[in-house]
């Protein structure tokens, strides 16, 4: 579904990603792990078009879409999760849910996904008509992912969805995020919790400083010594 | 006039003179809030929306409400190429190199119709409005213009405000405000929300521009003081926040109104930067700025 061939991306002066070449199968999960400034998040941003490369490419479905803009990406069907959440603090959590969907015409369907998206977090129905900036942590990383279905996507990227939530709620995300890729979506995960996405993911990337290190079956990564001492402590 | 008629009188000067203030300052609050640029140019973009109302009405001969609503989109229009030609080629350069710009931006407009126009003054056609002076309560008086002014300045006000806050391109101004790489993200088009808000804010400024033209003289100069005083009122009610600047406006023409009838009226401008002075002291965020920051 996404084949990314050599990707060279910098901030100014300063490389990020030393041509790093990764493939996202259709219908699966796929993630990608590493320490803080791997380069984790470049790449994602570079899939969305927030970021243009300098070298390499990215094939989306049989599309070259290395210098499309962010909202043509979107409309392709690539919904981005990003660090952080980022939802719009000042603006409802309806709102939020329905700005997903900004690039939809199809008024009814996105009320479907409106409520397929409640179903699955039956919290943000409750406070639907409470600011984003008013949820706790890990409802808002429930927002920022239900934001993100609004789209309702092919492939999703999940930069990070375990970022300072409880041990309890981070398996309730990841469980979240099984049931979404059983429902069809690809995901391309990130995340510096390797257990638990070796745990869910299919195929692993593991990157170091821009390149990738490592790459093989979740599974065999988990059980290498190597991913077992840099990663996984031990 | 007993003491009270006097004050009702100096407070309905101040409104005219406020709602003034308010329509420039829109135009600062939106462009900052969607771009952190304190758009320098913008009391010169009134400038021009008073003198294209100025020559529809004096050589065209077009009625008032055509002139006035033409100017609004020869102004708005004249915003997004200002956006498009001088800005928008430093979206990735530090934020003082676009601050210049915007004050090279204003200097060329100035000059630029010195040059087209000359630096005489001019004044509308009389007739260009009916003229009627109302009278109430024991001797306060109002003319139609006033009336003008505040009608015009309320049905632009809500009008902006039902636009932000319920149509699709009010929502995606007000994401890129909030945050632009995440409005990117769900498919907003971040430089065409960008225009969008040049347009609307030019749009008021224009408008001010041709209502001012119908009560006092106009010049190429005449948008440095307004500017300057719009934009502390953008300050003054909090900058980004929309009602935040006409209520800053409005704040900021009683003030002035109040000093010059207290004897005070050499201090009239000076009264402006005072306000800026204390408010970033006292609360730099505005009289509507959350002092909060967000929830991380
Ligand atoms: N906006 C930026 N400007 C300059 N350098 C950046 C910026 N964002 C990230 N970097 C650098 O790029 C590298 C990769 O960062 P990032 O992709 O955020 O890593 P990760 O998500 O894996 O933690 C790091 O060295 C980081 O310092
Ligand atoms: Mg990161």
């Amino acid at each position: 579904m996404l084949t990314i061939d050599k990707l060279e991306v910098s901030y100014g002066a300063i490389r990020a990603l030393h041509g790093i070449s990764l493939e996202v199968p259709d219908g699966s999960i796929v993630c990608l792990i590493g320490a803080n400034g791997a380069g984790k998040s470049t790449t994602l941003k570079t899939i969305s078009g927030l970021l243009r490369p300098r070298a390499g490419s990215i094939r989306y479905q049989g599309d070259e879409i290395t210098h499309w803009a962010p909202k043509r990406i979107v409309a392709a069907g690539i919904s981005h999760v990003p660090e952080g959440r980022r939802i719009f603090a000042d603006q409802t959590v309806e709102e939020n849910l329905r700005l997903g969907a900004y690039s939809r015409r199809d008024r009814a369907e996105v009320a479907k996904d409106l409520e397929f998206v409640y179903e699955l977090f039956p919290r943000l129905r409750e406070r639907r008509k409470q600011l984003g900036g008013t949820l706790s942590g890990g409802e808002q990383q429930m927002l920022a992912i239900g934001r993100g279905l609004m789209a309702r996507p092919k492939l999703l990227l999940l930069d990070e969805p375990s970022m300072g939530l409880s041990p309890l709620l981070v398996r309730e995300i990841f469980s979240i995020i099984q049931t979404i890729n059983r429902q069809g979506t690809t995901i391309l995960l990130v995340e510096q919790n390797a257990y638990m996405a070796l745990g869910v993911a299919s195929f692993a990337y593991v990157l170091e400083t821009g390149r990738v290190a490592l790459q093989g079956p979740a599974k065999e990564l988990a059980s290498s010594s190597e991913v077992r001492r840099a990663y996984l402590g031990g | 006039m007993g003491f009270f008629q006097m004050l009702v009188q100096q407070l309905l000067n101040g409104l005219s003179q406020g709602a003034i203030y308010a329509l420039i300052a829109l135009g600062y609050t939106m462009v900052y809030g969607i771009m952190r640029l304190i758009n320098f140019a913008h009391g010169d973009v009134y400038m021009v929306g008073a003198f294209c109302g100025f020559f529809l009405t004096a050589d065209l001969h077009w009625p008032f409400p055509a002139a006035l609503v033409a100017s609004m989109l020869l102004t708005s229009l004249l915003g997004m190429i200002i956006e498009r030609a001088a800005y928008r080629p430093l979206w990735n350069a530090p934020r003082l190199t676009m601050l210049i710009t915007a004050i090279g931006v204003s200097l060329f407009l100035e000059n630029l119709f010195i040059v087209l126009v000359s630096p005489d003054p001019r004044t509308y056609p009389a007739g260009v409005l009916p003229q009627h002076t109302f009278q109430f309560f024991g001797g306060v008086r109002f003319t139609l213009n006033d009336v003008l002014f505040w009608g015009v300045t309320a049905v632009l006000t809500f009008g902006l405000q039902f636009f932000v806050q319920n149509t699709r391109s009010g929502q995606a101004m007000r994401a890129v405000s909030f945050d632009s790489d995440a409005a990117s993200l769900m498919g907003i088009d971040v430089g065409q929300t960008v225009s969008l808000t040049f347009a609307v804010g030019s749009f008021l400024a224009g408008a001010a521009g041709v209502l001012i033209g119908t009560v006092y003289q106009i010049d190429p100069l005449m948008g440095i003081m307004p500017g300057l005083k719009a934009f502390v009122a953008a300050v003054l009610g909090g900058i980004g926040i929309i009602p935040g600047a006409v209520v800053g406006g409005l704040i900021l023409g009683e003030v002035e109104s109040l000093v010059s009838w207290a004897g005070f009226s050499n201090y009239r401008d000076a009264v402006a930067f005072i306000i800026l002075i204390l408010i970033l002291l006292v609360r730099p965020s505005g009289l509507f700025g959350s002092t909060a920051k967000e929830k991380v």
